[in-house]
């Protein structure tokens, strides 16, 4: 088997991985990086996202709101001394990508812009009209290519993590085009796959997102944290589940039921106003509106539609020319894939998964529990959203922990030996292991189609915005019969030339691995907190669960949880309040300079 | 036929067949269905092997790009409603790309002409980040900002009558890119890639036909930047005669 090397090695090259890699190329322009990714890096999800990135950027700001928005965004599940770091950073990592050549919309007088954003006190949010993800992906990929340093691996698919003496030391990966598998050793090895969204029927996510990065991590024996904190965006178009940007409400839209009515307001998060309030009714936090919807269904308010119910989006008060500017995106998804003028017409809207706040657990600098082993981004947990992402937050993640984890892993790798050789051996029974159980194998009876299909099912029905034990328990039970048929799988294609059905076969191993980690986290939490909401066990319990799931998989395959307390620096839990003036907010009086 | 409709595929497989041939599969005809639910659909049913890209699904990734009865479409955008109950649609791989295997073309020769036309942001002098963003007004932004959008869907090199006859030819996105750069006010290279482009592989290649702009599914307007494009390189070039020497290097001002 053909090996190569280098010193640092990124899995993915979405927003946090061409952070994390330009990062590592400033520390040491001799180190080599490669970047790893199954899709060709512009590709990559982050091209997807659509309202912004939030940094503190106007004088009557301060990195303390942004900070104390985020943690009660996020149910004081945050770890407060990331969420420090993370507002504190933002600014600078969104001025960077500015002097990339990002284009921000800007002031009239040519000062960046910026707007308002669910579940944020001040308009915060940095954005490119509504193709935020899709400018700043592409302003780092195009930087990208001026870094010598940097060598792509395009459409490789990492199948494996090598680990040996303790230390994580680099993948084994299939080259798609080729079909040949081959080992990439490195020093240092950061995770930067994005999100799991696929593993539910009615996503945002694109078919890509299948948790790759979580389920290698823990297969190498690293934790999972968080993992039952899974986000449902308010506003999904049915059928494709494509997002309508939550800036459709920054700028003024409106949620309405089958009567017309603005019925948020049923359900503690202020009174109806003609123009928006921030942290108030449609900029309320997303599992707060998403809780709403399921509520409003029950009630019979929400219009049935073949796919599934839904409410209204209205943006006509709003009119052509603001739409046209500030949101041309959502009119051309509107009027290309749901035929619908959003100028003249009511949007049909329901919620849909969209964020993964869990997932491979580090500390603030991106560094796993397994040295030499960092992640970044949705992959990541670095604890800044909780139990709930405030909108606009992740853009940001991805360049804040993306540069932290890229400068880190490039300090760890500075004078660490190359990589035994030792690991070769691993990196041959890996191929063997995709010879036999995949290409080589005839007589498999099940279908990739079927099985996720039935795993999507059990999930959304399971632990979708509600659940309870009795549910989590049947989906668990599917989730392990679904495993054993896994291993009786067989594919149609046993050619080596871009065998799409054999990634599409390992991407299902790893939803499936990832799907049973979040029913267990969910099993475990008996208590409801932001986007995890237990009907038999509906408050929230300080006591017990101001802590965090880490979940391990053992070698076989069983699964554990286990506890870390929050880190709680200058604001106790309080309560969430959306929509009225607060009585008090710790913290609120110490202003720092934005 | 009712509620029917007839995809007839490309197929090829390096390994065992020496050419592409076609194969046809019947699908449901459902009117919210796109092209792609459709490979989607015989990819999960019928037959496993069937190879393609596909991502995002809401036509901003740029993978699902595929010739459909014969022009440039992203098909993750095309509806099977607009072939009509009954019809045949015929998938192709983009044409003028080396094909790997059915419907997937061979990216790689795309990516180096993408970077050869320097398409970051170039500055002479790079003042600390303390000294705030690079001022631009709205109307500078949109200057570029069209030319900003493509998403690498790689349609218009499908479409263009001068990648098919000329393959080094930079073509249309990578193009674009360049004076998506250009335009920027904040960039200071559109000399330095007017060396790189002011030949016949380059700017010079273009006859003007513009079906890059009629496909592309962004309004980017390729063929509009490239005529702007040539523009300055024949300003440039007669100012070369008129101003021998030390003529301005940049004509864009640049304040931070």
């Amino acid at each position: 088997m053909e090996i190569r090397s280098h010193d640092i090695l990124l899995v993915g090259g979405g927003g946090a991985g061409l952070r994390a890699a330009i990062a590592a190329a400033e520390v040491n322009p001799k180190l080599s990086i490669a970047v790893v990714s199954k899709v060709y890096p512009m590709r990559s999800h982050t091209v997807s996202a659509e309202g912004g990135a939030a940094g503190v950027a106007k004088p009557d700001d301060s990195l303390d709101e942004h900070a104390y928005d985020t943690i009660s965004g996020g149910d004081w599940m945050c770890d407060q001394d990331a969420v420090e770091a993370f507002v504190k950073d933002a600014p600078q990592e969104l001025l960077r990508l500015e002097r990339w050549g990002c284009p921000w919309n800007r002031e009239p007088d040519g000062h960046i812009a910026v707007r308002a954003f669910g579940g944020m006190k001040k308009k915060r949010t940095w954005f490119a009209a509504d193709k935020t993800g899709f400018h700043m992906l592409h302003t780092l990929f195009q930087t990208s290519l001026k870094y010598q340093p940097i060598t792509r691996y395009d459409e490789w698919f990492v199948t494996k993590l090598l680990v040996d003496d303790g230390r994580v030391q680099g993948v084994v990966a299939i080259d798609v085009m080729s079909g040949k598998i081959q080992a990439i050793t490195a020093k240092a090895v950061i995770v930067c796959t994005g999100g799991c969204g696929r593993i539910f029927p009615f996503t945002t996510n694109a078919n890509i997102k299948n948790g790759d990065g979580m389920a290698l991590v823990q297969r190498a024996g690293g934790p999972l944290k968080d993992m039952e904190f899974l986000q449902y965006h308010p506003t999904g178009l049915p059928f494709t589940g494509i997002l309508i940007t939550e800036a459709a409400r920054a700028e003024g839209g409106y949620m309405l039921n089958k009567d017309g009515y603005r019925y948020l307001q049923d359900y503690n998060l202020g009174k109806p106003q003609a123009t928006p309030v921030l942290r108030s009714m449609e900029l309320g936090p997303r599992d707060r509106l998403s809780q709403a919807f399921v509520k409003e269904d029950q009630k019979g308010r929400t219009v049935a539609t073949e796919y599934g119910s839904v409410v209204h989006l209205d943006l006509r008060h709003l009119g052509a020319k603001l739409i046209n500017a500030k949101l041309p995106f959502v009119r051309e998804l509107c009027m290309k894939y749901e035929n619908i003028d959003p100028v003249k017409e009511l949007i049909p809207v329901r919620p849909v998964v969209h964020y993964m706040m869990g997932g491979v657990s580090t500390d603030i600098h991106g560094a796993t529990p397994l040295a030499g082993l960092f992640a970044a981004g949705e992959a990541a947990c670095v604890s800044i959203n909780g139990a709930n992402r405030l909108g606009s937050n992740s853009l940001t993640e991805c360049l804040v922990f993306g540069a932290r984890a890229g400068q880190a892993a490039a300090e760890f790798a500075i004078g660490k030996e190359v990589p035994d050789r030792g690991v070769l051996a691993q990196a041959t029974d890996e191929q063997n292991r995709l010879e036999q159980q995949y290409l080589r194998k005839t007589g498999g009876k099940e279908r990739i189609a079927t099985l996720r299909d039935e795993m999507q099912k059990a999930v959304e029905s399971g632990a979708g915005i509600y659940r309870e034990q009795a549910t989590l328990t049947q989906a668990g039970n599917k989730l392990r019969e679904l495993q054993e048929r896994y291993a009786n799988i067989g594919l149609d294609d046993h050619s080596q030339t871009f065998n799409t059905e054999l990634t599409s076969a390992l991407e299902l191993g790893f939803m499936l691995d990832v799907a049973q980690s979040i029913v267990e986290c969910a099993l475990h939490r008996t208590e409801s907190r932001g986007a995890h909401q237990r009907t038999d066990f509906p408050g929230r319990d300080d006591k017990r669960f101001l802590a965090h799931s880490l979940v391990r998989r053992d070698a076989h395959g069983a699964l554990g949880v286990e506890y870390l307390p929050v880190k709680i620096t200058r604001w106790p839990p309080g309560e969430r309040v959306y929509g009225q003036e607060e009585k008090s907010k710790p913290g609120d009086t110490i202003k720092q300079a934005g | 036929m009712a509620d029917k409709i007839v995809l007839e595929i490309a197929r090829y497989a390096p390994e065992t067949d020496e050419k592409p041939s076609f194969q046809s599969f019947e699908v449901p005809f459902r009117k919210e269905w796109v092209v792609l639910d459709a490979l989607n659909h015989i990819k999960d049913k019928l037959d496993g092997s069937l190879t393609y890209r596909w991502s995002c699904r809401m036509g901003v990734c740029g993978s699902c790009g595929m010739m459909v009865n014969g022009e440039p479409k992203l098909t993750c955008a095309t509806f099977l409603s607009s072939y009509g109950n009954g019809a045949k649609v015929r998938v192709e791989p983009l044409r003028y790309f080396p094909v790997i295997r059915d419907l997937v073309t061979a990216l790689s020769d795309f990516l180096v002409k993408l970077q050869s036309v320097k398409p970051w942001l170039i500055r002479k002098d790079e003042p600390p980040l303390s000294a705030g963003e690079f001022l631009q007004t709205p109307e500078q932004l949109d200057l570029y900002k069209q030319f900003s959008m493509c998403i690498n869907c790689t349609l218009c090199y499908a479409a263009c009558p001068v990648v098919g006859l000329e393959p080094s030819f930079v073509g249309p996105a990578a193009l674009a890119l360049a004076q998506r750069y250009n335009m920027d006010n904040r960039d200071q290279g559109a000399q330095e890639r007017l060396g790189l482009l002011a030949h016949p592989e380059g700017i010079w290649g273009c006859t003007f036909v513009g079906e890059c702009t009629r496909v592309c599914p962004k309004h980017v307007d390729p063929a509009g930047a490239i005529q702007q494009y040539k523009l300055k390189a024949a300003l440039e070039w007669v100012k070369s005669f008129v101003l021998p020497r030390g003529h301005d290097e940049d004509s864009t001002e640049v304040r931070s």
